[in-house]
């Protein structure tokens, strides 16, 4: 399990987020929804390491850390894939970075290449394939760091719908057949609706949890869930401050 | 790209006619300013006079060139490695520049000798600067969220600095490279000035002593034509090297 306890930061006098807390199920999926510019980035990079909390603390497992980066694989909205290297030694980058058995490594990630449509593109570059190819060669790499604990930072916001709905039903492939635990921020509530087990609901800054919502429905999901409708119409009014249905 | 050339090609033509009539038409003495094309034939009939001097001068330039990236090359990756020490040596690296190289010159002399030591400094000293800024800002300009990504992989300073930090650079670093190859001949040339043996800048003095301006000219389109093969040929590299440099990231 993954606890987020009690997390401040400010930056000088603006309060970001105020003993902010949550927490994530083993080999669940849990979605971090907020407006924008509430401080979902901030917290991501607290979680990774890039800036520290002022208060508060992380677990993974039962063990505190200072942050996640030693513990998590990360995936951002751009794909962060090095023009200089093939789309196969990009993904190796995580194997090569810790000087780890590459060639090993190498045919894990052949396999991974087919199961997530990129077979016979290995050796392209980046610049040769679209921004979907580009995402799912991200995918890849970021199950190559091996790490149970996956950090989804808006990592489909960049692509064009139908890309998009392909690549959502990859990610589900993390949690069902790579039993990772993800924890992703997004602002798009029909994504978040679509993937989370565990629905956030954050405030404008500083950010709270404003409400959780615990999803039942089987994924894959259908945007024509009445459920989804109803529980998407309830969000929308939480973020907006619009009147809302508070049968939830 | 061929039109760049064609409008190249075009302003040195009529600099060159515009020279060329100037002098025949007003009568201007050879030993004052030769015409293009006699310095042309000069240039080239004099090709075994001053071919063993362009040697000395062009071995210099590949010299101070090495000798600038073995520092510069260390030094900024040491400094953007430990901002403190980039902090602690900017001001001098800066007050460096500010001193003319002609005042270094006899100084060198005076410490590395007449023979080639002095003028490979020069040359090293005057590459040095851009080599070292274009590399550092260029180490400096790194995505935040390639650093990122590089940290929670795990990667240890070194991998870091050869799977992201130095492929990010070497646009930066061929920019600076490229400055630095073009300006080098003005070090050696300077070094050879002050006290040589031999070397473009000697064939210079000892030939505008004896008013052999025509020489003094062909020795500059030698120095000229150096220059620009050291520019082709460290652009021709960072093209092979540097694939990736207009693909969209």
């Amino acid at each position: 399990m993954l606890q987020v306890s009690g997390v401040t930061k400010q930056f000088g006098l603006q309060t970001i987020f105020s003993d902010f807390s949550f927490s994530v199920a083993e080999n669940g999926f849990t979605v971090l929804l907020g407006p924008s510019g509430c401080g979902k980035s901030t917290l991501f990079d607290l979680l990774t390491g890039v800036v520290s909390a002022d208060t508060g603390s992380l677990a993974w497992r039962g063990r505190q850390l200072p942050h996640l980066g030693a513990v998590a694989a990360y995936m951002q909205q751009k794909d962060l894939l090095l023009p200089w290297f093939s789309l196969m030694d990009n993904a190796l980058l995580p194997v090569k970075a810790v000087n780890g058995d590459v060639n090993a490594a190498e045919g894990r990630a052949m396999v991974l290449f087919e199961r997530l449509g990129l077979k016979g593109y290995a050796h392209h570059m980046p610049h040769a394939v679209s921004g979907g190819m580009g995402q799912r060669c991200a995918l890849v790499r970021t199950l190559m760091f091996e790490r149970d604990l996956v950090l989804l930072d808006e990592p489909l916001s960049a692509l064009d719908a139908i890309t998009r709905r392909t690549l959502q039903s990859l990610l589900l492939l993390l949690q069902t057949e790579f039993n990772k635990t993800l924890v992703m921020i997004t602002h798009d509530i029909e994504e978040a609706l679509l993937l989370a087990d565990e629905l956030v609901l954050l405030t404008p800054r500083p950010m709270v949890v404003q409400e959780r919502f615990v999803l039942k429905t089987p994924k894959p999901r259908r945007f024509d869930d009445p459920e989804l409708i109803a529980l998407k119409s309830h969000v929308l009014g939480k973020l907006t401050g619009e009147g809302h249905d508070d049968s939830f | 790209m061929i039109r760049s050339n064609l409008i190249s090609l075009a302003v040195a033509g009529v600099i060159l006619c515009l020279w060329e009539g100037g002098c025949r038409f007003f009568g201007v003495p050879g030993f004052i300013l030769p015409t293009p094309s006699v310095i042309v034939v000069t240039a080239v009939m004099k090709a075994p006079l001053i071919a063993p001097h362009a040697a000395v001068t062009f071995l210099e330039i590949v010299l101070g060139i090495a000798l600038a990236l073995a520092v510069a090359v260390p030094l900024a990756m040491a400094m953007f490695a430990m901002p403190a020490l980039e902090r602690a040596l900017a001001p001098f690296l800066v007050a460096s520049q500010a001193v003319p190289v002609f005042a270094l010159a006899p100084l060198l002399v005076v410490w590395l000798g007449y023979g080639i030591a002095s003028k490979v400094f020069m040359a090293g000293v005057i590459i040095f600067f851009p080599i070292l800024v274009s590399l550092l800002e260029g180490f400096k300009s790194c995505n935040r969220d390639f650093q990122t990504l590089f940290r929670l992989m795990g990667g240890g300073f070194w991998k870091t600095m050869t799977l992201l930090y130095w492929p990010w650079a070497m646009p930066h670093f061929f920019a600076g490279l490229k400055v630095g190859v073009t300006v080098a001949t003005i070090g050696a040339v300077i070094g050879e000035w002050v006290g040589a043996q031999q070397g473009l800048g000697y064939l210079m003095i000892q030939s505008n002593a004896r008013l052999k301006v025509d020489l003094v000219f062909a020795a500059i389109l030698w120095l000229s034509i150096m220059g620009l093969l050291l520019w082709g040929f460290v652009g021709r590299l960072e093209k092979r090297v540097v694939t990736w440099k207009n693909n969209p990231m």
